[in-house]
């Protein structure tokens, strides 16, 4: 199994990450080593037995449609980097 | 001895008495982490405001002679990763370095209605992404044993805190060892709860599937009182268990006459330090001494566990650690569109091991490789879950390592992330499997570092490890640990 230049560039992108160009061989070799490292997976048997996604049983959690006080929108724009008459703001998402 | 060395149920006996103030308490551990915390650097913020607030609350309370709650007045100190209403919540990342919460995780808010004393934020691996505190955006914390390695991780600032006489006890978060692991290495207890004993509501995630809030304590009534407080279904998260939540402290019962406890024999191979193992074996020959029975059993997928955490946590990191892009919270980094913007925040933000993370996950996700990886780790995570449901058929507990060496020196893994993530092996296997571990000491090497066992409880039976644990405690002090 090895990982391709393309593989980095789509997963960085999926990842919203830059990675130069020059670091590309770096992170290749990084991936590849992971990817030996859990290599020992694939010995087992795994056709017949079902995932495990929650340790514990889960199920849906249902509730009433009901309004209930959350958050103000002063406090929840509290954090932003950047706002305007109550929004996010960010860079221009449309073009013109 | 001093103040600051001692639990917090005997500093709620001194309150209670009057012999002491919770402002002199304060006062007391204030002073003390003047003296340390330039060279442990548990804290990445300190709240003495807030503190001092709330002593003298609990000091007007004893005035007028009320009866005040176990945790009243006494210092703590919270893993930064657990969201603190108008207190700086930083998961150790420049990503998150002036995010303020607008709420409190629960498990804080129902820690905050027994009134402590919280002291400040403590340091920890990026994220909680480390075995050793060194992974942190903003500074390294020491281990108080030896100042030249490491705490553990990711909890090390909680576990430091606590060891170093910098709060009496903390909170901490355990995905795949970060409560049991520094607790180990610092030579405290720690306990990570059953999968959903606690509200994760706004303990910031790394991995949803498997992170718990649990307590970091000098001994095991502490832990059992921390862990009253703190547990309990929570409707603001779905994974919480509607499960009964017992009185805790009523395991505080020095018994473990005809008590089935297994040793796992895949936890005591090569890689284990001779010293561990021998320290961890004279722990269950104390229990054997007590009464209680021994048997060796087998966990016959644990030589998988580390592939298989490898794979999930990065994967559901990889996911909800898609929120920091620099709109909501957070520091921006301008760039010449959206995504280029976020793309520049990300990158120029997150630490090296938190993007390697989310590279792994992303990787393991997407389109082409996800039955290979995730699907397949999924898979194998049923395997190992039914590992110990089949062993918890002929024992009630399972005592082992809490990590494979004790405290190893400052820089030792840190070039090597695939060395480092074998520190887990003993720890992730509960943690895939949603099961509660207590960490506490047994001894010492010959240089001076603290070793520590866990006992495995049943899911939802952290009873019967409190009570294990409160045993094995007693004897032990009776010898001098």
């Amino acid at each position: 199994m090895k990982v391709t230049e393309n593989d980095v560039k789509v997963v960085a992108s999926l990842s919203r990450l830059n990675i130069r160009d020059d670091e590309i061989s770096d992170v290749i070799a990084q991936l590849d080593k992971f990817l030996t490292y859990v290599e020992n997976l694939q010995a087992i048997d795994t056709e017949k037995i079902e995932p495990t996604t929650y340790p514990l049983p889960m199920q849906n959690i249902f509730r009433a449609d009901e309004v209930k006080p959350s958050l103000n929108r002063e406090l929840a724009l509290s954090n932003a980097p950047l706002q305007e008459d109550g929004y996010f703001k960010v860079p221009r998402v449309l073009e013109e | 001895m001093n103040l600051y060395e001692k639990t917090a149920h005997e500093l709620h006996e001194l309150l209670t008495k009057k012999e002491i103030s919770a402002v002199e308490l304060t006062e007391n551990i204030f002073s003390r982490i003047d003296e340390k915390e330039s060279e442990i650097g548990a804290y990445i913020t300190l709240t003495r405001d807030v503190a001092e607030k709330s002593a003298r609350s609990v000091d007007e309370k004893i005035s007028r002679g009320e009866k005040i709650l176990p945790l009243e007045g006494i210092p703590c100190a919270i893993k930064d990763n657990i969201c603190t209403k108008g207190i700086k919540t930083t998961c150790a990342s420049k990503i998150l370095a002036n995010f303020v919460p607008p709420y409190d995780a629960t498990a804080y808010k129902k820690l905050s209605a027994q009134n402590p004393v919280v002291l400040g934020k403590t340091n920890l691996d990026e994220f909680a992404m480390g075995g050793s505190t060194e992974n942190s955006g903003f500074h390294v914390t020491k281990n108080p044993h030896d100042t030249t390695r490491v705490p553990g991780g990711s909890s090390g600032g909680s576990a430091a805190a606590v060891a170093s006489g910098e709060a009496i006890f903390s909170l901490g978060s355990d995905t795949g060892g970060s409560i049991r692991q520094p607790a180990s290495f610092c030579g405290v207890v720690g306990l990570k709860p059953t999968y959903g004993r606690v509200s994760r509501y706004g303990l910031v995630a790394y991995a949803s599937s498997l992170d718990q809030i649990g307590p970091i304590t000098r001994d095991v009534t502490d832990c059992a009182n921390v862990l009253n407080a703190i547990a309990g279904h929570d409707e603001m998260d779905s994974t919480s268990t509607p499960a009964n939540v017992p009185d805790f402290t009523k395991s505080l019962v020095a018994d473990v006459k005809g008590l089935k406890i297994g040793l796992p024999k895949e936890y005591f191979v090569k890689g284990i330090d001779a010293e561990v193992e021998k320290s961890v074996r004279d722990a269950a020959k104390v229990f054997e001494n007590l009464g209680a029975e021994i048997f060796e059993i087998s966990l016959p997928h644990t030589e998988f566990a580390i592939s298989t955490y490898y794979l999930i946590a990065p994967a559901e990191a990889a996911t909800n650690l898609e929120r920091y892009d620099g709109v909501s919270y957070g520091e921006r980094i301008d760039g010449a569109d959206v995504v280029d913007m976020m793309k520049n925040t990300r990158s120029k933000l997150f630490g090296e091991e938190v993007k390697r993370r989310i590279m792994i996950g992303n990787y393991a996700l997407s389109a082409g490789y996800y039955d290979a990886y995730y699907l397949k780790a999924l898979k194998v995570r049923t395997l190992i879950q039914k590992d110990f449901v089949d062993a918890f058929k002929n024992v009630d507990v399972i005592l082992a390592p809490t990590a494979p060496t004790a405290a190893f020196k400052i820089g030792e893994m840190i070039s090597n992330p695939l060395k480092m993530y074998l520190q887990d092996v003993f720890t992730v296997p509960l943690n895939l499997a949603g099961l509660p571990g207590i960490s506490l000491p047994c001894g010492w090497t010959k240089n001076n570092l603290p070793i520590g066992f866990q006992l495995i409880g049943k899911a939802l039976d952290e009873e019967t490890i409190l009570r294990a644990a409160f045993t094995y405690e007693l004897q032990a002090s009776s010898f001098k640990l």
